[in-house]
Formats: C-alpha cells, sequence, structure tokens
C-alpha cells in the first residue's frame, strides 16, 4: 500500500481520509521549536465536495487515493450518464449526474474534458479553462456598439448562457472562460 | 546556474561579526562533533543518521567499531559536557541537521549560533541574545512577555487555567479539525504557533520568556504564584522564531527523568524509543557550573538582515 507522509503534502495531493479520497487546497508546516510540528491544511473532500480545515501531525502517513485526472473526449449522453473516451485507449467511462454537476452546461459533443477516476470510475469533471462555441439564441445587438456596456446574455451550442456584448450576434462563436462563466473574445 | 555572491559576502560579514563578539567577550570558540553516537530523546525532533554506504560489502574487521552515528540536532550535549569539564563560557558556530525540516523557514541542514554563560541566568542572557539580534537584524525594537502573559493579551485565555477539555474545546473553534491523541502541550504548542506567534510585530524582536514548566526540556523549573515555569526563553521577529535559551538544568537526576518522561511520551505517541546518552548525565554528575545557554539559527537572522522569505536565498549554496 503506496503511502503519502506530512512531508510529502502539497496543494493537489491526492489522499484517502475517513475512507474518503481528498485533495489539499492549502498546506502550512507550523514547525515550532520545541515541541509537536503539524501540517495545517485546507483539503477537498472529493466525493462529498466540501472543504474543511484539517491539522495533522507532522509524521502521519496515509493511503494514496487511487485519484487520475484524465484528459478525455466528451462522447454523448444517454440521458442518464454521461459518456468519455481516452482518446489513447479508445476505453469509455460512464459519469453520473452527480460527478458532472453544474459543468454539464459546458459539455459539447467531441470537447476535450479532465475527467477525475476514482479507482476507475469518475468522480468529477473539469471542462477546459477556456472553450470556443457558437452562439445559438440572442438580442439582435446594436449596430455600432463596440463596448460592453451591461452587455446582453446568449445561449451557446452546449447550452450554458452568457452574457455577452451587445455586437454579438448568433451564429457567431465566441471563447469563454468557464471559471467564471465569462466571456473572453469572438473567436 | 550561478550563485549569489553578495549574499555570500553578507554571511561572510555576519559570521565575523558573531565570531568578533564572542572573542572580545573571551568566550571561546567550540568545535564538537557533528557526528554521534547518541541523539535526542525529545518526542518531536528526528535525527539524521549517517553510515558507511559501503558497509554492507565490507567486511569489518573490528566488530566494535562501528562508523557513522547521529547527526548533531544541535551542539547541547557536547558542550555541556565540556563545560562540566571545566571549559568556562564557550559558542559554537557550526552546522545543525534536523529531519523532516524543509520550508521557507526550515532546512534539514542550517548554521546555529549556540553559547553558553557561566552565572547568566535566562533574563541576563536573553539580554546578550537582544543585542545580538539587533546587531546583525537592524531591527531595534524589543517586546517582552512571559509565555502566559502571550496567551492573555493575545488569546484571551490563561494556559494555567485550561483544563484539557476547554483547550480542545477552543482549539478546535481556532485550528479547525484536529488530530486523536493530542497531548496537552501539544494543544499548546498549536496555538501559540498559529494564533498567537502571527500576532508578533515583525519590525520588533519579541522574547518570549517562562515557558510551562512541561515544556521545560532542559531549562531549571520554578515556582511563581500561577504555578510551575520553566526558566526558558524564546526570540521572535514577527511570526520567525530566532532563538531559544535555558537557564540550565543542573540537577543530573532531575534531567535523567525529563529523557525518560519523553520516552514515555515517544511510547504514547507510537515513536521509536532513543537511548539516554548516559555520558551527559555522568558529566552532569560531575556538576554544571550555574550558567544559561541558548541556540539562535543563523540564517533567519540572514533573512531578516538582507529582508529575504525564504531561507534558500541566504544559504551559501542556492539549492532551491
Amino acid at each position: 500500500m503506496a503511502t503519502y507522509t506530512t512531508n510529502d503534502f502539497r496543494p493537489g495531493l491526492k489522499f484517502m481520509l475517513d475512507g474518503e479520497p481528498v485533495a489539499i487546497v492549502e498546506n502550512n508546516f507550523v514547525r515550532p521549536g520545541k515541541g509537536q510540528a503539524f501540517a495545517k491544511t485546507k483539503v477537498h473532500y472529493l466525493l462529498s465536495g466540501r472543504t474543511v480545515e484539517k491539522t495533522f501531525k507532522s509524521g502521519e502517513s496515509y493511503e494514496v487515493a487511487d485519484v487520475m485526472d484524465t484528459e478525455m473526449e466528451y462522447l454523448y449522453t444517454d440521458g442518464e450518464h454521461f459518456h468519455f473516451m481516452d482518446p489513447n485507449s479508445f476505453e469509455q467511462v460512464a459519469a453520473d449526474q452527480s460527478a458532472v454537476g453544474d459543468n454539464v452546461k459546458w459539455l459539447k459533443e467531441q470537447d476535450a474534458c479532465s475527467v477525475t477516476l476514482f479507482n476507475g470510475t469518475p468522480i468529477s469533471i473539469t471542462p477546459p479553462n477556456f472553450v470556443v462555441q457558437e452562439v445559438v439564441e440572442t438580442d439582435p445587438g446594436l449596430k455600432g456598439d463596440t463596448s460592453g456596456s451591461g452587455g446582453k446574455p446568449a445561449t451557446l451550442e452546449s447550452g450554458a448562457v452568457v452574457r455577452v456584448p451587445l455586437f454579438v450576434q448568433i451564429g457567431e462563436k465566441i471563447k469563454v472562460d468557464t471559471r467564471n462563466g465569462e466571456y473572453v473574445s469572438r473567436a | 546556474m550561478t550563485h549569489n555572491i553578495s549574499v555570500l559576502k553578507e554571511r561572510a560579514l555576519v559570521l565575523r561579526l558573531i565570531r568578533e563578539y564572542f572573542h572580545q567577550q573571551r568566550v571561546m570558540e567550540v568545535d564538537t562533533p557533528l557526528l554521534n553516537s547518541y541523539t535526542v530523546t525529545d518526542p518531536y525532533m528526528t535525527a539524521l543518521r549517517v553510515e558507511n554506504y559501503r558497509a554492507e560489502e565490507q567486511v569489518i574487521d573490528n566488530a566494535d567499531f562501528v562508523e557513522g552515528g547521529y547527526l548533531q540536532t544541535s551542539p547541547e550535549y557536547a558542550m555541556k559536557k565540556l563545560l562540566c569539564s571545566g571549559s568556562g563560557d564557550i559558542y559554537q558556530l557550526n552546522k545543525a541537521f534536523r529531519a523532516d525540516e524543509k520550508g521557507v523557514n526550515h532546512r534539514s541542514e542550517f548554521t546555529m549560533l549556540e553559547w553558553y554563560r557561566l552565572g547568566f541566568d535566562d533574563i541576563r542572557l536573553m539580554q546578550e541574545v537582544i543585542y545580538i539580534v539587533q546587531r546583525v537584524t537592524g531591527i531595534q525594537r524589543v517586546r517582552v512577555m512571559s509565555y502566559r502573559d502571550a496567551f492573555l493579551s493575545l488569546l484571551q485565555c490563561d494556559p494555567y487555567a485550561l483544563s484539557l477539555d476547554e483547550l480542545k474545546t477552543k482549539s478546535c473553534e481556532l485550528v479547525g479539525e484536529l488530530p486523536e491523541n493530542m497531548l496537552f502541550d501539544n494543544y499548546l504548542t498549536l496555538l501559540f504557533a498559529t494564533q498567537i506567534e502571527p500576532q508578533f510585530n515583525p519590525d520588533e524582536i519579541t522574547m518570549i520568556y517562562d515557558f510551562p514548566a512541561s515544556q521545560a526540556a532542559l531549562a531549571r523549573v520554578e515556582e511563581t504564584s500561577y504555578g510551575k515555569v520553566a526558566k526558558r526563553f524564546e526570540a521572535y521577529a514577527g511570526g520567525l522564531e530566532l532563538a531559544n535559551g535555558f537557564y540550565e538544568l543542573q540537577d543530573a537526576e532531575v534531567q535523567l527523568a525529563r529523557f525518560q518522561e519523553d520516552n514515555q511520551t515517544r511510547q504514547t505517541l507510537g515513536y521509536p524509543e532513543i537511548p539516554i546518552d548516559m555520558s551527559l548525565i555522568k558529566a552532569l554528575q560531575q556538576g554544571l557550573p550555574d550558567c544559561a545557554g541558548v541556540a539562535v539559527g543563523v540564517d533567519r537572522l540572514l533573512m531578516l538582515r538582507l529582508g529575504k522569505t525564504d531561507i534558500a536565498e541566504v544559504l551559501p549554496m542556492y539549492m532551491g
């Protein structure tokens, strides 16, 4: 059984805690000149999604979580599951609604996506930081407007709704930051 | 990869300042062995062990001759043995090694200044520490408070009045989820490091004295109106710990009992037991003169002098 000790702790490290995989968000080494040393961390429980401030005694060890982030291609949904494929091995996995969560609105067939697998099962998906998508619906904007004075909502082909500047028209492709859902530019 | 020669020059200057000061004070420089057959029993310190890397393939003629040992975590035991033999005031400017230490303020190998003054108590030695820290770092302002006062004024609680349960509740409130099987002192240490130290002014040298008796280590213990205190002190600049000093315990039997307690604590925590260095106990039985001693992290003084926030930037060679 592979283990990590608190000395290996760094943001992003994943290990098993109380039977659940967790990822370290923040880690601070608390090392007094005399006395017990600690790792003061923020951990993110990957299944339940909660983030907790947790302190560990220095030197304690934890089982490595079999958690992997894999680049996969989104194939399709059958209404219940979302199917992804590893473009190298052609292996397919099915993610359920809870794993996909809010990110469902960014999923476009054949787009690359980062899929987090725990013991081979998808537990979360992360769309690319930036996606380029076609606007399928928006109000016609005013001619000549070049600045985003408040903008207007636009629906993308994947279903996401983002605020865009008034000059953006149906059929145009735009670049969007999926982390905050904001319009970046015309593509 | 190039190394920062201007930092190296500052380092050389600081080492020289320190040596000149002690030379002028008629304190003798000693360089005790870095490699020792024994190490400290302190439950929270891990030494590095050294061995001949060819030992397995070599036939060793003399079975009694075992090469290697522990790298010193500090020169304290060795220097005390010299004090017991009548060395008088001594200092050492050398490397110390501790396992599991790497961070912006920590390295496994670091430079330690340690000295002992005959006839000094902790208060008098604190004054000398302040003088040296001021001279090397340039920080002039000083604030001095007892461990208890630090808790009272910065955390609004009295470490001498809290029960283990109250301490646990308070720690969880302030720090978040905590490990199981924490000892009373573990909570105090954690609160001190995470809640009190960060409140120290970075432009000021903060001196903390009179630690709880349970954290005495090698310091003598005295009775006060609110309980027993260890005659131990620490120096800080902001949250950066710079020095740890003791009004040294002279009683060999009490020292032996503390080492044995350390091993009991190790057992409670599931850490390996460490054989006690009986030659230190024997030396103390011969008689340690009335003295106070302190260890100072020289790399950290350099960080303050040069305004660096990562110890890597002041080491003799940049190793990341």
